[in-house]
């Protein structure tokens, strides 16, 4: 059964997200991350999504059900990459993604992720 | 206006949702729409795939090209599963407390630019979204 | 008779043609007067070959298809004149001047008609309504294929109009302005924020200062793009700012009720562009003291 490759660098865990990524294979990421979070005692998530040309409800919903586990287990989660047409579908769609910090791409993520905060100095609130 | 072409896509289980998403898309190119409005339409068919799926027990979406004055495309959900008892509550957003529960319909109607909506408890369900170019 | 009446009267319509085609062509192109022929656009060899290659492709259809101009026989030539409207919408022909291409046709052809069946006026009747409402069906889908072609041409001139009027500036390493000007309707607003998301993904800025000094009104409508456009560039991972907040616009914004979230706004760009040097962390240090006091 195909799965999202999940990599490991240093005390970080980079997921990339490719295209027609269907709902059991996001479940299946759901758990594959959270164990791996576990295992490795990972201290942060970044998830690229540059490849995704859609994010619909159940793949948001994903990914702020990541976001939540990893939080538990006490790790960061960034996502990285959103495109601009997915960006602008989902503020209509209504879909607000709590608890998800973002980044541009995967260097600025992996800053957001390590530094703790953004390096905005004035701190966002939380979204 | 015209229906220039009509397609059948079989709803059967959840990789047809995938399916759903590449036809759309393809077809939606086809016609010139931009890449905004495109990928509006697609997570609009997403939603409601799903739903015909998930909740309808499958079905069938009917893809319609449509011409004339204005281009567009028009898509028909339909399903016998077990129906809509509250239209209403379930146009309400429910997946923005985060219960899961939502199906969608109040975010796909704000995705596209007609949204019809016939079901009732134990006759199925028939959604029809249209988006204009 | 054992062939269906349309067809056999569209048969005759053929042969008609096939008898007199030298003639028709000549006395078509007579009909279509100096003014709609626009020598100036396009030569008379030219007008001559479109005038033959129509009748050709007309009799074709004629014969295997009847009368049925929506039928799959009739595409040939439903094509050649949807070519020929849009070259002719391109080249700056008016409407009447290419419908005209088709409607000119009637004099000759009627009176080709006439001749044919001077000795049976039920005929002659059958054959000229058939003949209208063939050319006249052909002249609408002319019609209507001059205005795609000059709606498309219209929407291209107003795409480059909308982006010469609302450039996406890049102020320094990561920080974009975005200077709006002139009134925003709906679909202008529309545009200009997804060049806005697009040009934040291809420069790699994280901010984005959006400057409504240029804008005279703001209402409820461009307050919600805005606030959309912002919402959808903290998705992405950028942050925005507005700037050029005159008071009244800030009236106007509290008086409506509109909620800026938490959206930092400034009333002059240079401020903004302050605020934004510090959020990526940057300093701006003068080589000599003469100059931080503006020497």
């Amino acid at each position: 059964m195909e799965k999202i490759p999940i990599l490991r660098m240093g005390d970080y865990l980079l997921v990339t997200i490719q295209v027609d990524m269907h709902d059991r294979l996001a479940l299946t990421l759901q758990d594959d991350l959270t164990r791996a979070i576990n295992e490795t005692s990972a201290k942060g998530v970044l998830i690229d999504i540059s490849s995704l040309e859609m994010v619909d409800s159940f793949i948001g919903r994903m990914l702020a059900n990541i976001a939540a586990m990893s939080r538990v287990l006490d790790a960061r989660t960034v996502v990285v990459g959103m495109q601009p047409a997915v960006a602008i579908t989902l503020v209509e769609l209504g879909l607000p993604l709590p608890g998800i910090r973002t980044a541009l791409n995967v260097d600025a993520g992996m800053e957001l992720l390590r530094n703790g905060k953004s390096n905005f100095k004035f701190g966002r609130p939380s979204r | 206006m015209t229906i220039a072409a009509t397609e059948v896509v079989a709803l059967t289980n959840e990789p047809d949702i995938v399916a759903v998403r590449r036809r759309v898309r393809e077809v939606a190119q086809k016609l010139g729409f931009s890449l905004v409005d495109q990928t509006k339409l697609v997570t609009a068919a997403s939603e409601l795939a799903r739903n015909n799926i998930i909740y309808g027990g499958g079905g069938a979406l009917q893809i319609e090209e449509l011409n004339g004055a204005r281009t567009g495309i028009r898509l028909k959900f339909e399903d016998k599963g077990p129906g809509i008892p509250d239209i209403d509550l379930a146009m309400r957003d429910g997946f923005t407390t985060g219960s899961g529960l939502g199906l969608g319909l109040g975010g796909a109607k704000r995705l596209v630019h007609e949204f019809d909506i016939v079901s009732k408890s134990g006759e199925g369900t028939k959604v029809t979204i249209t988006r204009w170019k | 008779m054992a062939t269906v009446p349309g067809k056999q009267i569209a048969g005759n319509l053929r042969e008609i043609i096939a008898d007199n085609q030298q003639n028709l062509c000549n006395d078509w192109i007579r009909e279509m007067s100096e003014s709609v022929r626009r020598g100036d656009l396009m030569k008379e060899s030219e007008l001559r070959a479109q005038c033959v290659q129509f009748l050709t492709a007309f009799s074709e259809a004629l014969g295997s298809a009847g009368a049925n101009t929506k039928s799959d026989a009739w595409e040939p030539v439903r094509d050649f004149l949807g070519q020929i409207s849009t070259s002719r919408a391109k080249q700056g022909f008016s409407p009447s001047e290419t419908a005209s291409f088709i409607f000119s046709l009637k004099r000759p052809l009627f009176e080709a008609i006439q001749r044919e069946y001077a000795a049976d006026p039920q005929a002659m009747s059958r054959e000229l309504w058939i003949a209208t409402v063939l050319l006249d069906s052909l002249g609408l889908h002319t019609i209507e294929a001059y205005q795609r072609t000059r709606e498309a041409v219209i929407a291209r001139q107003q795409e480059e109009m909308l982006e010469l009027s609302t450039p996406v500036v890049k102020l320094w390493d990561r920080i974009l302005a975005l200077p709006l000007i002139g009134t925003l309707d709906s679909a202008r607003t529309q545009i200009v924020m997804e060049n806005l998301l697009q040009s934040i993904v291809q420069t790699n800025s994280r901010i984005a200062i959006i400057d409504i000094t240029g804008v005279p009104t703001v209402d409820t409508v461009v307050a919600q793009h805005l606030l959309k456009t912002v919402t959808a560039a903290r998705l992405m991972g950028a942050e925005c700012i507005i700037s050029g907040v005159r008071p009244q616009i800030a009236q106007t914004i509290v008086h409506l009720g509109i909620n800026l979230l938490d959206i930092t706004t400034k009333a002059k760009l240079s401020d903004a562009f302050g605020v934004a040097l510090e959020m990526i962390g940057a300093t701006i240090s003068y080589n000599s003291p003469a100059g931080a006091h503006g020497a």
